[in-house]
């Protein structure tokens, strides 16, 4: 059974992002980017398959510059065995990556596709449920558990409130969620290894898809900030105040 | 200019978060329909027609929607679009899970988390954790739209007298089956609708100790949350979660436990009414954001303040 693993370079999470000064867009001049950290799930997942000798390949995708090509050579480090990057110089939107991804998916045939459920930049949480519309595959999105059976995956998902557990028939579309899986460090061997591992850059172009961007980014700003209070010094002091000054308990 | 919006239910009742999302779409027309994707739900389009603002309530009820699964309800949703402007629903696991997918098959480019509306095609969203807010505008015929509940209030439950439309099943897709359900009994209220949030982080050392919260919570009629930190700890199990991987809250009280205040924490609570800040760490971060902090050791603090209260 063959994986793929759709992943994105991101601001690295660690990093407080800022507006522009015009506010055109968020500064993303010299900040760390690292791997989407529910990307590094997807990976670790689809490995523990191919560990677990569920899977036979797992090849990690993304689409975007060409220093996405760190992101996929970390990838190759935690184990996927290969990886492709469609090169494109602009930031495309989730729809238009969906179909790129959808492509290269037809092309590729693997049984299961597993990505994050949300990247940290957009916050969007649209790629996977999109990929999934596209090549008319069924979605388990927010997993917390899957299990390969022959031809179908059961998922337990998070939702609000609790867990739900679906049946998908194969080839379908994971998403992951935070307690799928603790994902691994890359060893200083294996980081060495990753570097002869086959890693395949296709330009954007010869995969001749529309991808014009649908909606226009008028302005970044920071949110309303919110003043710092007071400090009470002791828990007789606080419910005090909440009762007679902020009056939210009685 | 008409507006669907997609109702979350249970079958039985109603979810809040549909009542926010109607109130962002009367926003932009009042031209508002409720969707009703269910099994045997009578009751819930019984509340859907008079929740205030709506117009009409379209009702699927068939065994196929039982559990809504995304590739059906997509399906379903994509059938009667073509008479509506806007699609939107709430920015749940609910909504999350289905309007992308609706979104590729109409290919439109969705608007995730809208939490202001500038007019009927620029929205106001959150990205990187809450960090900044972006103004998007959408130039797709139809806008599909995710809504933040807490960002609109709710419309009313009552004054509506919408006519209700049954429609028939469309698309029924077999690719995916439900299997079970383990959803969390509580007599508390629900994190996202609870006016009070006590929340513990790394600080509570344990997720037995987080009995000193509920203890609290009881007393006050509020819901009980966690960081992130406390979930991959694994004190608590992560519907607990509160923060932007987690639950958006924004209660009229949020009383943050040993949470030291990282970004993607305080993006999921800090548009609460009043935060209050319970740390033994005087330089936590969560100390910015709060109006009233504590700086205390939280197993003295909370056994106390349960006692007091």
């Amino acid at each position: 059974m063959k994986i793929v693993v759709p992943i994105k370079r991101v601001v690295d999470y660690n990093v407080k992002v800022r507006p522009l000064g015009d506010q055109s867009d968020v500064d993303l001049n010299n900040v760390k980017m690292s791997m989407n950290p529910f990307c590094e799930i997807a990976i670790e997942e689809a490995v523990r398959l191919k560990e677990a000798g569920t899977a036979t390949e797992v090849i990690a995708v993304t689409v975007g510059k060409k220093d996405s090509q760190e992101q996929l050579r970390t990838a190759l480090a935690l184990g996927a065995d290969r990886a492709i990057l469609i090169e494109c110089e602009e930031l495309l939107e989730p729809l238009s990556i969906a179909k790129v991804l959808s492509k290269v998916i037809e092309e590729e045939d693997p049984k299961l596709v597993i990505l994050g459920k949300q990247a940290i930049d957009g916050d969007n949480n649209q790629t996977g449920q999109m990929l999934a519309a596209l090549l008319n595959f069924a979605q388990a999105t927010f997993a917390s558990k899957v299990i390969i059976e022959d031809d179908v995956a059961v998922v337990t998902r998070e939702i609000d409130g609790g867990l739900q557990t679906i049946k998908i028939k194969l080839p379908a579309i994971v998403t992951t969620d935070l307690r799928l899986n603790e994902p691994r460090y890359a060893s200083l061997p294996n980081i060495m290894k990753a570097k002869k591992k086959e890693l395949d850059i296709r330009p954007i172009e010869d995969l001749e898809i529309d991808v014009s961007s649908r909606t226009e980014l008028l302005s970044v700003e920071l949110p309303p900030e919110r003043q710092a209070g007071i400090k009470v010094e002791s828990v007789e002091e606080l419910l005090n105040k909440l009762k007679t000054e902020a009056k939210v308990i009685s | 200019m008409s507006i669907l919006v997609i109702a979350e239910h249970d079958n039985s009742n109603l979810k809040p978060a549909t009542l926010n999302t109607v109130a962002a779409a009367s926003e932009i027309s009042p031209l508002v329909h409720l969707l009703v994707a269910g099994n045997s739900c009578q009751s819930v389009t019984d509340e859907c027609s008079a929740v205030e603002g709506v117009e009409k309530v379209l009702l699927a009820d068939d065994v196929a929607y039982e559990n809504q699964l995304a590739e059906s309800i997509a399906n379903l949703i994509k059938s009667v679009s073509s008479d509506y402007t806007h699609i939107l629903a709430p920015a749940t696991t609910f909504g999350k899970n289905i309007l992308p997918r609706l979104s590729a098959l109409l290919d439109v480019q969705q608007i995730s988390e809208i939490i202001e509306i500038i007019s009927e095609d620029t929205f106001k969203r959150p990205i990187y954790a809450g960090s900044c807010i972006a103004t998007v505008k959408s130039n797709d015929s139809i806008k599909v739209i995710t809504v933040r509940a807490t960002a609109f209030d709710p419309v009313n439950t009552s004054g509506g007298s919408a006519t209700v439309d049954s429609i028939s099943a469309e698309g029924v897709s077999d690719l995916s089956s439900f299997v079970g359900e383990e959803i969390a009994k509580t007599d508390r209220p629900e994190l996202t609708a609870a006016s009070i949030v006590i929340s513990g982080g790394r600080g509570m050392q344990s997720g037995d100790n987080f009995h000193l919260l509920e203890t609290i919570a009881d007393k006050l009629g509020a819901a009980v949350g966690a960081s992130r930190a406390a979930v991959d700890a694994g004190f608590v199990p992560n519907d607990y979660q509160v923060g932007q991987t987690g639950k958006i809250v924004a209660p009229d009280l949020y009383i943050a436990v040993g949470i030291s205040g990282a970004i993607q924490h305080l993006a999921g609570m800090k548009d609460s009414k009043v935060i209050v800040a319970i740390n033994k760490d005087e330089d936590a971060p969560i100390f910015q954001v709060a109006d009233y902090g504590l700086v205390a050791d939280l197993f003295d603090a909370l056994p106390e303040l349960s006692e007091k209260l």
